[in-house]
């Protein structure tokens, strides 16, 4: 999720182009153009052959970029662009998990220790560009304060005391969504799979589930407050305490901050999906992508379709042209959507066929910036001037 | 001088060409190469032996000399060939994944 306000400048410029920033399994991809969005400089793949579950622009500092580069052999890298992503420095990589980490279930229920795997998200403060939150597997959360060169745990969450209860999801015990309240510094919204999604309200020391209205038929109790594969939240700025959520099954929404959510699938032909993102200026606008489902990774029909409601759920409609309607079997992935902030919002989406997708008129007609990446872990947006 | 060969992606991370050549003061074993490695490439640290514990990451491999020196304890001195420099110490990935 990107988002800048409307007719906003950078440097006194007025915004005027895009940078895609692309996180793949062997690499990760800056995609750049103009404010049309028509002609695309591809560059990358930077860390090539490792797994970048993403790269995330701050807010605060357009040249700043962070990156989670990993690989089965050598672990996490974290890497830090001053340019735009022209140049990168490696800096620090030790996530330490703060004390004993103790233990949370494993697939077969018994008691595993909380082992480091990777961080899956990168969430760059919204005012200090040398701040930054990242999400990790096993889920835990931790903040950098001077750039990614150290990181500190804040255990709060793990140590919630449902943590011993957590069990992982199919992809593993992963903390893969921050949002930050532009309105309350203190509040923090997070999500794990497969915990569900959590609330500070005091900068992360300490957390309490917000999962009231949700319903998992897979779990022993459907409507237990934790043990929900929640698979994205997103968030409107200009009106954060309506949050919007694609479940493992469902896409639900929350009037009140996470107090309470409804479901909101309405007409969709499957409520299953990973990704979820808010048009940049109508925050009743939202976007998924329907999966067939949990045992079909891949788009009903062979038709891939982004569903878009300007209603703020329940009322669907398919937004087709210039995507494949068959024989289309890739998969969306929950961090690989984002939108840009331009007068005509653009979204854009990665998929484990290695297309990139845009739409620089809000999911009406879209077009493939690049079709052969490798398989599409996350899709950020920057707006620039 | 040691002479260690790192595999690419490594070496594409800490931007070395070719081998490295390292001093290593005192005993030559595999924990004071690995220390002086990581002392002169930082962001090596990490991505061949564990942070906090020191253990050898899964998938990574040490030889020289024609043996597997992987499970060795790190403190055994290295063969004479690695600590006069006649041989290389490498640091390999093992062959798994895709």
């Amino acid at each position: 999720m990107e988002w800048r306000r409307p007719g906003q400048t950078w440097k006194g410029v007025p915004v005027s182009g895009v940078r895609v920033l692309v996180g793949t399994r062997k690499g990760a991809f800056v995609l750049s153009s103009d404010g049309k969005r028509e002609h695309w400089e591809v560059s990358g793949p930077h860390f090539a052959g490792w797994e970048v579950y993403h790269v995330k622009g701050s807010p605060a500092d357009l040249d700043r970029l962070y990156a989670s580069q990993s690989s089965s052999w050598s672990g996490q890298v974290i890497q830090r662009s001053d340019d735009g992503g022209v140049t990168w420095e490696p800096v620090g990589n030790k996530f330490s998990y703060d004390g004993v980490p103790g233990t949370h279930q494993w697939y077969d229920g018994t008691p595993h220790p909380w082992e480091f795997a990777r961080v899956w998200h990168l969430e760059p403060g919204l005012d200090d560009p040398d701040m930054v939150y990242a999400g990790v597997e096993d889920a835990g959360l931790f903040r950098s304060t001077d750039g990614g060169q150290q990181w500190q745990e804040l255990p709060g969450l793990r140590t919630h005391s449902s943590g011993p209860s957590w069990q992982p999801g199919a992809g593993g015990m992963c903390l893969h969504t921050i949002i930050l309240d532009p309105d309350e510094p203190n509040r923090i919204f997070t999500a794990i799979s497969a915990a569900g999604a959590f609330r500070s309200d005091d900068a992360g020391q300490t957390w309490r589930p917000v999962n009231r209205g949700l319903r998992s038929e897979g779990i022993p109790d459907p409507g237990a407050e934790v043990g929900h594969c929640v698979h994205r939240l997103a968030m409107h700025p200009a009106r954060p305490s309506v949050l919007y959520m694609q479940k493992h099954w469902d896409v639900m929404r929350s009037d009140d901050a996470g107090e309470s959510w409804r479901e909101v699938s309405g007409n969709l032909p499957t409520d299953f999906g990973f990704p979820i993102d808010v048009h940049a200026h109508e925050p009743d606008t939202i976007y998924v992508v329907p999966i067939t489902s949990d045992a079909l990774h891949f788009p009903p029909e062979g038709k891939l379709r982004v569903y878009r409601s300007r209603t703020g759920g329940d009322e669907w409609e398919a937004l087709t042209k210039g995507l494949p309607q068959e024989n289309c079997y890739v998969n969306v992935l929950r961090d690989a959507m984002a939108v840009d902030s331009l007068d005509s919002c653009g979204v854009y989406f990665g998929t484990t066929g290695g297309q990139v997708y845009a739409s620089a008129d809000a999911g009406d007609n879209w077009a493939p910036i690049v079709r052969d990446l490798p398989a599409v872990l996350s899709v950020e947006v920057q707006t620039l001037p | 001088m040691i002479r260690v060969v790192l595999p690419a992606h490594l070496r594409a991370l800490a931007r070395i060409d070719g081998e490295v050549e390292l001093s290593v003061a005192g005993q030559v074993t595999q924990r004071s190469v690995l220390d002086a490695l990581e002392t002169r490439y930082p962001m090596l640290r990490g991505t061949i032996r564990d942070h906090d514990s020191g253990k050898r990451r899964a998938f990574i491999r040490f030889f020289a000399c024609q043996q597997d020196l992987s499970h060795e304890q790190p403190d055994v001195p290295l063969p004479p060939p690695v600590a006069a420099g006649a041989e290389p110490y490498l640091i390999v990935g093992a062959m798994a994944g895709g």
